[in-house]
């Protein structure tokens, strides 16, 4: 595994330490895993939901929003009425 | 008297008969609690005020409710509207949700106490409680070993008498292995029997929410309250609640159990395998019928379980990243550095496991291998159920391969401690129902655990099942000494 | 240019549909609110929270794609779109991968060889996310998450466009389409309707397609315009040149007039898209489709057919009334007030499109409503303004909503009809251009209009052109001079 890549993708910081730890952890983990390619699925159809469910709908009603206090009482930081964040530069 | 002791139903009667109050109930609670908890390390919020001051408009109210006066202590990974919910992890210190999980205001409405937010492992992953980032809950039995996990604070508040019941939740085993270890009982009902809205998120499609009792009536009650559909999330079924304490009857009489030979291979303690096969010989003398059946993909749960839960929880769990709540990394030189410090700084050992292990199996080029594969394994676990359920009623088998064991004694080898899980996650897989009730103690006097599965929706088989055991054995009535 | 080449563009565009509330949650979706206050703990996607469909949503969105004839998907299921970005909540977007709502549709355009059928790829259903506002010269950017959740439908054309005189086409017709079918206000301005371009150009004849830029930034049809000229040209350039034209995205920079490439972006998306397990699938019988479109309003073909039918009017004129819903609305507006259609349709087309070009404005926030219009129409009928008075007086109206009335008498525009005040002018103008009187009289005709256009110059345009022109002609023919 190329952990580089993943732990970027995952927007996570692993020091040097946790790297190596983890690489070698999960490639036992992977080589476990590995047991599932005795089976042979070819047929079988993915499941993603075990319950037969379908069709759950809401009613296009408005339903009141939360008042601002609620909304931004947890913010790390905020400005104004918005969350404040490090620029995005695009 | 010593109220802390008692069931949910006894208090129920008290309260009823006038003989106690809510109030005194949660006093004699909150004097267990300041006499153990320095042990145990269950609970890892109790606001004593907030309490009193539910007592105080619980008093004002004219109608009861079916939980009028009982303690629920509720799993950290539950919203409460304004208490601490941080599922144990750093990420999430001092967030307050701005709403309750909806078991949460059924509990409310139904005149349970929220009495306090249960330890777990961070995020629910782990089977040891250890993974906390307020430190690892003691097995009240052996205060050496772990109670389980991930729901291990419930099931040790409950195993102390530090509450009369809680709420767990359940992923791969989290509420009936704790459960097993701590000699409480503990049920995971059908996926979509109780609404996930408002249980922070560890893998949407095997996550349920779940009741930790001392015994199976308090277990059917308190299903009773928190079943049933909601139209806050679109997977809770629509399907009507039956009152389940019409289940517990004394009577087992033509039901036929399954019992899957592949849970009783190599990895099960013996003493484990003994109390097991002690509980099916009590069930076979009452009346039910035993035969052997197989679950043929049993030996894959495990592989694909970590698949299709660490893919969702990397989904689930990207959203901690320090822009509307919990933890944010000081001073970030930039965006990316605050998502990368704040996640890094933020999320334990354990988690990091998960989330780089389910990000890597979504990735591009690695999906169908991995992610795609499991789903499809799944669907022949399931399978197997499918056919075991066309001839029996129930299955039965260990919750647990072995005892509580050490703390610390598996923490470094995350193989081995997710193989701990191996018998309660092919239900989770399948979506089926199960508990875990007390079955018997080792001879280092640690509980064992029995596990029930049920067809779908079939908790009522469950009840029935559990209360029949537990009415003819005597291993519920044991309790820890601390 | 040594050869000639060939740009294929693909358009990707992405329609706010018109639901009152959020695509999964009951948040309005009102636009122009203050920050952060139309949201709730689904759309913040606070932990815990779970989506459930707005089954609106879904039926405007089968409503666009059969007006846009596409093949609806029998069995739909939504995805998560894993990236990071503040103003995604979760981190991820609820979108559709594999199973969209529906796919292969087309639509017709007119290009320089007559009809043109662009095919539509794909149209589905999604999430918006929020806005960020950066902070001029500061360090910081403010997410504000009101338009988080708006339901938003995609739609993906084949690249069958190949130039940028045919994307505004597709785009104009596109518009129309879903202005007709009301499933979406398109307003631009406020981003209910954005449009992202996929340019790549080629030597014509050859095989295989040049690299792909993807352009985004364009805020208006005519800056899409711009921005495909502009980048199809640069990419000729560039192979010109001998250079390389390498696959990236760039943005339109409105004020420079060119295209920026976004360099700081990851090359590769790894978007992980794995199927949302917080939504049931959604399977459509027949039954449900056919009804939504047996709903679907008169579209644009049909209604041009009835204006050349109903109105008597050109096909020309009625194609381009009809190309805006709003646009036909108007013209039937003034056509149930006055009785002259290619009246109407004539100063529609020629003032009123020039305006509303010219200023970059929608029909529908037009100052001047019909009744006023067709005012002007009624003043040249009875004699009052002369037609050149009234394109005078147009702007006006347009600007201030006064009434042309009012606007003639203020500024004292009445047309002089008076015969004796004109009689004068006449005899003046004869006296002063000897010349020209003289040359009419020995046959030549055009010098008649010479002097028509002293008067008017003479009046200030107020003069009637009808009596200017027979007084003229008796008085030069009969020979009086002056």
């Amino acid at each position: 595994m190329d952990i580089e890549y993943v732990s970027q993708l995952a927007r996570m910081e692993l020091t040097d330490k946790q790297k190596s730890k983890l690489s070698k952890q999960l490639s036992d983990i992977l080589a476990y895993i590995e047991k599932l390619k005795e089976l042979d699925v070819s047929t079988v159809q993915p499941l993603s939901h075990v319950l037969p469910l379908k069709n759950v709908f809401r009613q296009d009603k408005i339903r009141p929003s939360l008042p601002l206090n609620k909304v931004l009482n947890n913010a790390p930081s905020r400005e104004g009425d918005s969350f404040s964040v490090p620029k995005v530069i695009e | 008297m010593e109220l802390y002791k008692l069931t949910a139903r006894q208090i129920k009667d008290l309260i009823e008969d006038k003989k106690t109050s809510p109030k005194e109930v949660a006093e004699s609670l909150i004097s267990r609690i300041e006499a153990t908890e320095n042990k145990v390390k269950a609970l890892c919020l109790v606001d004593k005020e907030d309490i009193f001051t539910q007592c105080r408009e619980l008093e004002k109210r004219s109608e009861h409710g079916p939980l009028f006066g009982i303690p629920v202590v509720i799993k950290d990974n539950i919203c409460v509207q304004g208490q601490d919910t941080t599922c144990a992890s750093r990420i999430l210190k001092g967030f307050k949700p701005p709403y309750d999980a909806t078991v949460v205001s059924r509990l409310k409405q139904a005149g349970a106490v929220i009495f306090a937010k249960a330890n777990m492992d961070e995020f629910a992953f782990g089977s040891s409680c250890e993974t906390s980032c307020y430190g690892a809950t003691h097995n009240p039995w052996d205060l050496q070993r772990i109670p389980g996990g991930s729901s291990g604070g419930s099931c040790a508040s409950v195993a102390a008498d530090e509450t009369v019941m809680a709420l767990g939740s359940d992923t791969g085993g989290s509420i009936r292995q704790p459960a097993s270890l701590c000699g409480v009982v503990g049920l995971k009902p059908t996926y979509g029997r109780v609404s996930r809205y408002g249980l922070i998120a560890f893998a949407s499609s095997l996550d349920q929410i779940g009741p930790v009792t001392k015994d199976v009536a308090d277990a059917a009650l308190l299903l009773n309250v928190i079943a049933g559909s909601d139209i806050m999330d679109s997977t809770c079924v629509d399907r009507e609640v039956p009152d389940y304490t019409k289940s517990l009857v004394d009577n087992v009489q033509g039901v036929k159990i399954g019992v899957p030979k592949e849970y009783f291979s190599e990895g099960l303690d013996s003493q484990v395998r003994d109390a097991v096969e002690k509980a099916l010989d009590v069930l076979k003398g009452l009346g039910a019928q035993v035969k052997e059946i197989s679950l043929t993909h049993t030996d894959y749960a495990v592989a694909d379980y970590y698949i299709v839960a660490t893919a969702e929880a990397s989904s689930n769990l990207a959203r901690f990243d320090g822009v509307q709540y919990g933890h944010r990394s000081a001073s970030p030189r930039s965006l990316i550095d605050m998502y990368k410090k704040t996640r890094g700084e933020g999320f334990g050992e354990e988690a990091k496991r998960r989330i780089i292990l389910g990000t890597y199996v979504l990735s591009s080029g690695y999906y169908d291998a991995y992610y795609l594969r499991a789903l499809k394994v799944r669907r022949l676990i399931k399978e197997d159920f499918d056919r075991a359920f066309s001839h029996v009623d129930c299955i039965i088998t260990p919750t647990s391969p072995t005892v509580a064991f050490k703390i610390g004694e598996k923490i470094d080898d995350p193989l081995a401690m997710y193989l701990s899980d191996v018998f309660t996650i092919s239900a989770n897989l399948a979506g089926m129902p199960g508990i875990s009730v007390p079955c018997g103690l080792s001879q280092e006097g640690l509980p064992i655990g029995l596990q029930i599965i049920a067809k779908p929706f079939d908790e009522e088989m469950l009840f029935r099942t559990a209360y029949t055991f537990e009415k003819n054995t005597k291993w519920h009535k044991e309790k820890p000494r601390l | 240019m040594s050869k000639e080449y060939k740009t294929v563009i693909g358009l990707e565009v992405h329609v706010q549909l018109a639901t009152k509330s959020k695509c999964f949650c009951g948040c309005s979706t009102e636009f122009g609110r203050k920050p952060n206050s139309q949201v709730c703990p689904v759309c913040l996607g606070f932990p815990g929270s779970l989506p459930v469909l707005n089954e609106e949503a879904l039926r405007l969105a089968i409503k666009a794609a059969l007006a846009l004839n596409c093949q609806i998907s029998k069995f739909i299921k939504f995805d998560r779109k894993n990236y990071f970005y503040p103003d995604l909540p979760k981190n991820f977007q609820i979108s559709q991968y594999d199973l969209p709502v529906s796919h292969d549709g087309w639509l017709m355009i007119s290009g320089p060889g007559g009809e043109k059928k662009i095919r539509i790829k794909r149209a589905h259903l999604e999430e918006d996310a929020g806005k960020l506002i950066h902070e001029q010269g500061g360090s910081r950017s403010f997410v504000d998450f009101n338009r988080t959740g708006t339901p938003l439908l995609e739609i993906v054309s084949e690249p069958d466009i190949n130039s940028a005189d045919e994307a505004y086409e597709y785009l104009t017709r596109l518009k129309g389409i879903l202005e007709y079918l009301e499933v979406s206000d398109c307003n631009m301005e406020q981003g209910s309707l954005r449009c992202d371009a996929n340019i790549s150009v080629m030597p014509a004849g050859a095989k295989e397609l040049g690299e792909k830029v993807e352009l985004k930034n364009m805020n208006s049809f005519r800056f899409v315009k711009i921005a495909l000229e502009y980048e199809a040209k640069r990419q000729i350039e560039a192979l010109e040149g001998k250079e390389k034209v390498v696959q990236e995205t760039r943005l339109w920079h409105e004020q420079k007039g060119i295209t920026i490439s976004m360099r700081s972006k990851e090359h590769a998306h790894d978007y992980r898209y794995f199927p949302e397990p917080d939504l049931v699938p959604f399977v459509l019988d027949d039954g449900y489709i056919q009804k939504i479109g047996e709903s679907l309003p008169e579209l644009s073909q049909e209604k041009k057919e009835r204006f050349v039918e109903e109105y008597n009017i050109p096909e020309y004129d009625a194609g381009v009334l009809t190309a805006d819903k709003y646009l036909a609305n108007y013209f039937e507006e003034c056509a149930k007030l006055y009785s002259k259609p290619k009246t109407i349709s004539n100063w529609i087309m020629s003032e009123l499109l020039a305006y509303i070009r010219e200023k970059n404005l929608e029909v529908r926030y037009l100052k001047l409503k019909p009744r006023s219009f067709v005012e002007i129409f009624r003043l040249m009928d009875e004699g009052v303004i002369s037609g050149k008075v009234a394109k005078q007086i147009l702007p006006e109206m347009l600007e201030s909503e006064k009434q042309a009335r009012d606007i003639v008498k203020e500024k004292g525009l009445v047309q002089i009809s008076d015969t004796s005040e004109i009689d004068k002018m006449a005899q003046e103008v004869i006296r002063d251009n000897p010349k020209p009187a003289a040359d009419y009289r020995a046959g030549q005709a055009n010098a008649l209009s010479f002097l028509v256009g002293q008067i008017m110059k003479k009046s200030r345009g107020k003069a009637n052109p009808q009596i200017v022109n027979k007084l003229l002609k008796q008085k030069l023919e009969r020979g009086e001079d002056a």
